[in-house]
């Protein structure tokens, strides 16, 4: 067995229990089966560390947003503007330049990955895919290292809006992601039957799941029987109040974009505060070989722009933004070189991302790229060192190990360092 | 239109004489040759092939709704006793072909049917498939491969699955479904040794299966060739129900695999159905090609059929993949005489059709007569490249398609080549246990590690030489031994756990979730839901609840995953779905209203639910949750029957294949 994975359980079962009091008697036994029951009361909201990452699915061209080269031939048409950060980025970010203090952007990422499929696994992984081996995800790992402190979170702790997250691999599909659009609404809540026949339904079902289970006939299905029992917490659950993202007041939707990525960045704060630990929210369309510049002027950056500055900004103004790690990325970057279609193709080599919140140091830049901005002329950070820094960000130890059956440890963050001078 | 096919053990110079005889005699045949071995010497070798050949031909005959006449002409050499079986067979098996000529070389006398009848009647006897001596000797191949291997491990195998569990499995895997209570039911008559074999058998050549194999095939082919999202973009250029039309017909009459293929890369034509040049194959490409320079084609070509990655070495030199940037342009240039027309609905800008074509190629620059690409290096270095397949064979360099017409030179090579045996055998596999023999099956290329390596190219050899017959392929597949074994994982075993990144050694069956797929149809069976309304209704139900399972990723390339993976969405749409409140219904007219106002005690209806749905009775356990339900719903048996069918219908037993 994966030896952290039996460490920490366990949602509340609270409203559910409630419900199964007033149930017949024959309840009584399958109260024992599952997860064990905790709630910590006490645990401190103050303590509670979360992560929201901004997914750019396609691989967006950092060098017209966070490192411009104006005046080469590479640089294209876009200027750089100045920010209230010790930092310049595109003219076409205006609003999130009135944030930068708050955002470090990492401009020596040099990876090696620059295939769809694989770098999204990577990026999501820390490592590149293996044959044998199906590494969990940021939102699954870090979940599942964060879930100790919110023993009252009954919805599930990694919720992807509007995409393409990873798996929770090794984890189980306990870990996975929840995945809901950018509206928050979730399908199929609506329970035809009473509260106690739901309850006698499960019993029934369970009493099916667990003699199969005892049958020994493979891990999934032990997976299987944990999703059933986070369903049941859910259908029950008041915290399903957070996704419903419609009940905020118009100017709130305003300011982070009519659109399904800034309701998406909308959600992901009322996830935060509901107590989530990690939420993904996808914002894709970066594939940009022809046509870049004005996809990124007229359609892209507007849209990225205002949801990433009303995120960050209104994470600061409730006060959440210290314990909330904020991660802008894509699985790579794209070619300097501007191709005959006035576009950019992949580009892995050298490339930026942006981190703040979370005990960032915000407001600089860390690293350097060429003067076309082909290479990283300082030292070249990993998806696993990103990953690493995130981890400590959130206060997760970076030497956090799983070990597999067979006696493989790994570290997490697949023992990437910690990015020098993110940190205060 | 006269569809001859010819089985042959005469070389094919010979036989072409007599078939352009025939041919000028008869200007609309159209005919195919499937080579035999010689008979004279495995006589149980050609048995077979007869005996298959029968049995598609009857299939063709029946699914074919338009008048359609056959001919077989079986042409032999040598002894008369190999075309007396051969005829004998085709009667045997019922085959409803039209008229059958037997065409002897030797003596040139051809036998009309009643001479074929009469000696059928003699032959019959030999050529009944005997027990065990029947199975094809790729069964045995696989099981002493693995049970080789099994000891070098130090792991032994689990013991057989029972009879109604393994039977669930393989409706599940061959036709997309779990079998009805009654097929269960007929199932559990057959006490011959044979019974498994029997039904593997019957589940790919009885022709009550047809249509529903060629489905489940044509679906999961449709998935693997445009995703399952294909034809469903805005102003997609795929046309999904041609897709899934010509891969229906391709499973229905079993065409072999490899003409499959050479048909998907070569097409030309329309992709809409009921049009004029109507190709369904088409729709494979038609969103690949015109957008930058056909990448998407060239991608998808090599990774689906011959398990080569290349999407990496479009823009550099992988690190760890042997093919360069170099291979992955000379590959492409396969397909840039290649373009899309799109043809647009009268009076509308919304597309129709697109029609598939192949037109010259200037190349880009600008001699057609040598029509070379060129691509950039990382550090800048333009490059040319011509037309070269992967294993370095030049073809012509002409962009006029009079002269070379590359998508034809690329299906041809493709033919001759070992990676198109080994992708498909590695995915059927795959399908059947859960692993292939590279994890991913479609990455084959020498930096992945391979289980079971020469069994691999055995199977993959032993493919090619069964003339690529997929229903071959699946009974080696079905009736070899790791496919018996149950999903319980022993002591002796328990290492064997690919999921926990082991690899898989096939000691055990890996218990899997159903594809979104297989389960939709397992419950329309299990509930008889979805029955209702015409063809194209229950079709369109059926895509809209498939369409909840994609996931869009955002990039050009348009990828996606869609899976059954029991996440939690998933377990709230088996809680609360409509499927499944509809599957659980007790309104007059439903599968569980009759059930519940049918004679029999409630002990009896819930022992039907178990067995409609697990294919098992119910445990003591299980009956004693539905007495005490059946208290609490106040001796309502409908409503106790209706919890109990959405306990099972939710439960790992039902939504595993296992």
């Amino acid at each position: 067995m994966w030896n952290r994975h039996a460490t920490p359980s366990g949602m509340s079962r609270r409203h559910f229990m409630s419900h199964m009091a007033g149930a017949s008697a024959m309840m009584g036994a399958s109260l024992s089966l599952g997860h064990s029951l905790r709630v910590h009361a006490d645990t401190l909201k103050s303590n509670r560390k979360s992560c929201i990452l901004l997914w750019m699915g396609g691989g967006p061209s950092s060098m017209d947003i966070w490192d411009l080269k104006p005046g080469t031939d590479n640089g294209g048409p876009f200027k750089p503007i100045s920010t209230s950060g010790d930092v310049q980025i595109s003219e076409h970010m205006p609003m999130m330049a009135q944030q930068m203090h708050h955002m470090a952007i990492v401009r020596s990422m040099s990876t090696r990955e620059a295939d769809h499929n694989r770098g999204r696994y990577y990026m999501h992984t820390g490592y590149v895919p293996d044959a044998n081996v199906d590494y969990p995800s940021y939102g699954s790992v870090i979940a599942h290292e964060l879930i100790s402190q919110r023993s009252e979170l009954e919805i599930p702790p990694f919720v992807s809006v509007g995409g393409a997250s990873e798996g929770p691999g090794f984890l189980g599909m306990s870990w996975a992601p929840f995945n809901v659009t950018s509206n928050g609404r979730v399908r199929n809540l609506e329970m035809s039957v009473d509260s106690d026949r739901l309850s006698q339904r499960r019993f029934a079902l369970e009493t099916i799941e667990n003699s199969f289970i005892n049958q020994k006939r493979g891990t999934v299905l032990e997976d299987h029987r944990k999703v059933l029992g986070k369903t049941f917490d859910l259908l029950t659950s008041k915290q399903m109040q957070a996704f419903e993202v419609d009940k905020e007041p118009e100017d709130m939707k305003e300011r982070y974009g009519k659109n399904g990525f800034g309701q998406g960045c909308l959600l992901a704060r009322r996830l935060v505060e509901a107590g989530v630990a990690f939420v993904e929210v996808d914002l894709g369309g970066w594939d940009n070989h022809q046509n870049i510049f004005r996809t990124l002027e007229n359609d892209r950056l507007p849209v990225l722009d205002k949801a990433m500055a009303a995120l960050t900004s209104d994470l600061s103004e409730r006060g959440l933004l210290e314990d909330t790690c904020i991660v802008w990325m894509g699985e790579f970057s794209r070619t300097p070189r501007i191709n005959a279609d006035a576009g950019r193709d992949h580009w892995a080599r050298a490339w930026s991302v942006v981190v703040g919140g979370g005990g960032v140091k915000g407001g600089q830049a860390i690293g350097a790229t060429n003067e076309d901005g082909t290479d990283v002329t300082t030292e070249p950070y990993s998806s696993e060192d990103l990953m690493a820094s995130v981890c400590h960000g959130l206060g997760i130890s970076l030497e956090t190990t799983f070990t597999s059956r067979n006696g493989r440890p790994m570290k997490i963050a697949n023992s990437g360092k910690l990015i020098k001078g993110l940190f205060a | 239109m006269l569809y001859v096919r010819i089985l042959s053990v005469l070389p094919n110079r010979t036989l072409g004489l007599q078939l352009n005889h025939m041919s000028k005699a008869i200007p609309t045949m159209q005919f195919d040759i499937i080579r035999v071995p010689d008979g004279a010497s495995d006589l149980k070798r050609v048995q077979n092939c007869f005996y298959n050949f029968a049995v598609t031909m009857k299939t063709q005959y029946l699914n074919n709704r338009s008048p359609f006449d056959f001919t077989a002409v079986v042409s032999t050499r040598g002894a008369n006793k190999i075309a007396s079986i051969a005829l004998a067979t085709l009667l045997v098996v019922g085959s409803a072909v039209g008229s059958i000529h037997a065409q002897n070389a030797a003596d040139g006398e051809a036998a009309n049917g009643q001479t074929a009848n009469s000696r059928a009647a003699q032959s019959d006897d030999e050529v009944r498939p005997t027990r065990r001596a029947t199975l094809p000797p790729q069964v045995e191949k696989i099981d002493k491969a693995l049970e080789a291997s099994w000891s070098e491990a130090g792991i032994r195998p689990s013991p057989v699955e029972e009879d109604l569990k393994w039977v669930r499995r393989v409706y599940l895997d061959i036709i997309g479904r779990i079998p009805s209570f009654e097929e269960f039911a007929s199932f559990a008559k057959d006490k011959s040794p044979d019974r498994r074999v029997n039904l593997v058998r019957k589940l790919l050549e009885d022709d009550q299966y047809t249509e529903e194999y060629a489905n489940h095939w044509g679906t999961i082919w449709a998935n693997i060739l445009i995703g399952r999202n294909g034809g469903m973009e805005e102003r997609s250029l795929t046309n999904r129900a041609g897709m899934q039309k010509y891969l229906r017909d391709c499973f229905a009459s079993n065409k072999p695999y490899n003409t499959m293929v050479y048909e998907l890369v070569t097409a030309t034509g329309t992709t809409k159905p009921g049009s004029e040049k109507f190709n369904g194959a088409a729709n494979f490409l038609a969103m690949k090609v015109n957008e930058e320079k056909g990448v998407q084609a060239t991608a998808a070509v090599s990774r689906i059929f011959l398990g080569l990655q290349v999407q990496c070495t479009q823009c550099h030199n992988h690190p760890f993949n042997q093919w360069k940037q170099q291979k992955f342009w000379e590959f492409n240039a396969f397909f840039r005489q290649t373009r899309a027309l799109r043809q647009f609905a009268r009076g509308t800008d919304d597309i129709d059709q697109i029609e598939l074509i192949n037109e010259d190629f200037a190349g880009e620059g600008s001699h057609p007569e040598k029509a070379e690409i060129y691509y950039d290096l990382r550090n800048g270095v333009r490059k040319v490249a011509y037309p070269t397949f992967i294993d370095g064979t030049e073809i012509g360099k002409s962009g006029y398609v009079s002269e070379v017409n590359r998508r034809k030179e690329l299906g041809d090579l493709m033919m001759e080549s070992d990676f198109l045996d080994k992708a498909i055998v590695n995915r059927v596999w795959s399908h059947f246990l859960g692993y292939g023999f590279t994890k991913p099956i479609d990455d084959l290329g020498p930096h992945n590690p391979v289980v079971n390596i020469e069994l691999f190219e055995t199977l993959s050899k032993d493919f090619r030489n069964s003339s690529y017959d997929l229903k071959q392929l699946i009974q080696w597949i079905t009736l070899s031994k790791p496919y018996q074994l149950t999903s319980k994982i022993t002591k002796d075993n328990d290492s064997d756990d690919p999921a926990m990144g082991e690899l898989p050694r096939f000691s055990h069956f890996y218990t899997r979730q159903m594809t979104a797929e297989q389960l939709f149809a397992s419950l329309s069976v299990a509930t008889q839901a979805n029955r209702k309304g015409s063809l194209d209704e229950q079709q369109r139900r059926r895509e809209e609840w498939m369409r909840q399972f994609v996931v869009a990723f955002g990039t050009d390339e348009g990828d996606e995953t869609t899976t059954f993976n029991g996440s939690i969405p998933q377990s709230l749409m088996m809680f609360n779905g409509e499927l499944i409140r509809s599957a659980i219904s007790l309104e007059p007219g439903t599968w569980l209203h009759e059930l519940s106002t049918s004679k029999g005690t409630p002990q009896e209806k819930v022992q039907f639910l178990f067995i409609a749905g697990l294919g098992r009775r119910p445990r003591p356990e299980e009956i004693a949750v539905a007495s005490q339900i059946l208290t609490a719903r106040k001796a309502e048996v409908g409503g106790m029957l209706q919890d109990m069918w959405w306990a099972i219908l939710n439960s790992n037993e039902f939504i595993f294949n296992h």
